[in-house]
């Protein structure tokens, strides 16, 4: 390739029409507690990992419903599982089964077809 | 929008322009990319249309690039466009031929200006008076060089070499335009057809036996921006934008793009030679990319110019591929001759599609 002194910038544009649900769906049938969610970020506020470093559950929640999984796969590495953010929770959400179920699917989707 | 919409949002957005007696002011940037654009232009109204145009060799810049990249004050750059009228007033015209999209929206900023505030007026002309002794009047008329060729586009078409139908498969030629966004989107009411719908590229293709195809992304910037390109590091900006107008278009196939504007035919021409290199895409049939045209081109073209004469060998993407669908013979081996036949050189970067 030749070097230019640019690059092309990526586009984060996010197309609904290649929007792939299986990972949200899975998710949702596996932890029903996760519909009620309503992103009041409490478990942010309260996060172990987040004080320490740049981590967000609120914003694992948006990376999930947009199917952005490379990079919901690369920040959920970040999850102590300390389980501190279901304590605060509103709606009693089971947020460590919901980050386990993620790590978890994400890891077998790779190898399975859908 | 559906075309009955269309054509209503066109008759709601028409300009006066001037028939005959123009004073042309070329593009700075045009000459070096494309300079048998404008020489294309002046010889069809010349000798096809048989109408005045006059170009004076003193014009300069409009400093739009400048006034556009924040370091040409307004007071200066109204100060340089009150110059280039003088020229027009003391040469006797009252119509002016514009043939960039920068300056054109510059002329119209400016008149804007001193019709809204008549006391920028007094002051330019009393800067001008002392920093060149010379007095202007304001043009009745401004017309951009491709609302020329669209108030003559049936005139044109009457005397048609070729028609835009693909000599292969007899179809008409699938087209895409791209209008200047300082043609219209600044001041709507300047622009035939308005800022949304432009008509004027439309027009032409139309005319001329071509089809125009719609795409998503058909409104958005080639991505020139003036800032996002001077600096070489900010290219990225320019090229993502292009980017996505190539991928937008893509899916339609088109045979060729049309520009009206001096920097996005470049733009769009050079990326797609760019886009090639860094990830060995293009988005062409077989493995060409999509010629990119002026409309001094097209309608060079249309009346059976020479493409070599007219420059086109100066695109980084070949436009062979539309010659070819246009059934428009050329020699390859003439490509890079000069008229006494002495060769120009060859491009050390191979373009786009070989």
């Amino acid at each position: 390739m030749k070097e230019f002194g640019y690059t092309i910038i990526k586009q984060r544009t996010i197309d609904y029409d290649q929007f792939n649900g299986r990972l949200l769906n899975e998710i949702l049938l596996m932890e029903p507690s996760f519909k009620v969610c309503l992103s009041c970020g409490g478990c942010t506020a309260t996060c172990s990992a987040g004080d320490l470093v740049n981590f967000n559950i609120r914003r694992m929640n948006l990376l999930l419903r947009r199917g952005e999984t490379a990079e919901l796969e690369s920040e959920i590495q970040k999850c102590m599982l300390c389980g501190k953010c279901m304590l605060v929770c509103p709606r009693g959400i089971n947020l460590r089964n919901v980050i386990m179920l993620i790590k978890k699917n994400i890891s077998r989707n790779k190898t399975t077809k859908y | 929008m559906k075309k009955e919409g269309k054509i209503q949002v066109w008759q709601d957005y028409q300009k006066e322009i001037a028939s005959d007696h123009y004073f042309y002011v070329r593009s700075c940037i045009r000459q070096n990319f494309f300079p048998g654009s404008e020489q294309t232009f002046l010889k069809i109204l010349r000798e096809e249309l048989n109408r005045d145009i006059y170009e004076n060799p003193h014009h300069t810049t409009c400093s739009g690039i400048g006034y556009h990249s924040d370091v040409v004050p307004f007071d200066t750059i109204q100060t340089i466009v009150a110059r280039q009228f003088a020229l027009m007033t003391e040469a006797g015209y009252k119509n002016l031929a514009v043939s960039c999209i920068t300056s054109f929206g510059i002329y119209n900023e400016i008149i804007e200006t001193w019709k809204e505030f008549p006391a920028e007026l007094e002051k330019v002309r009393s800067l001008l008076k002392k920093a060149t002794g010379r007095e202007f009047e304001v043009p009745e008329n401004v017309a951009h060089a491709s609302d020329i060729i669209y108030k003559f586009k049936e005139d044109i078409a009457g005397k048609k070499k070729f028609s835009l139908i693909n000599q292969l498969t007899g179809k008409p030629l699938k087209i895409v335009e791209h209008i200047g966004c300082h043609y219209s989107k600044m001041f709507p009411c300047k622009g035939v057809g308005g800022a949304e719908f432009p008509h004027v590229l439309v027009g032409m293709i139309e005319s001329w036996g071509g089809e125009v195809i719609d795409y998503p992304e058909r409104r958005h910037c080639c991505g020139f921006g003036f800032r996002q390109y001077l600096v070489m590091s900010n290219r990225g900006y320019s090229l993502s934008n292009s980017r996505k107008k190539f991928e937008s278009m893509e899916p339609y196939k088109p045979d060729a793009i049309l520009c009206n504007c001096p920097g996005c035919p470049m733009f769009l021409d050079r990326w797609q030679y760019v886009i090639e290199e860094m990830e060995g895409k293009t988005y062409g049939e077989n493995g060409h990319g999509i010629p990119v045209v002026t409309y001094e081109e097209l309608a060079g073209l249309v009346l059976g110019y020479n493409p070599w004469d007219m420059g086109m060998q100066m695109h980084q993407t070949n436009v062979e591929p539309l010659l070819d669908k246009l059934g428009i013979t050329y020699d390859p081996k003439l490509k890079y001759a000069r008229k006494d036949g002495k060769m120009i050189g060859s491009p050390m970067m191979v373009g786009c599609g070989c």
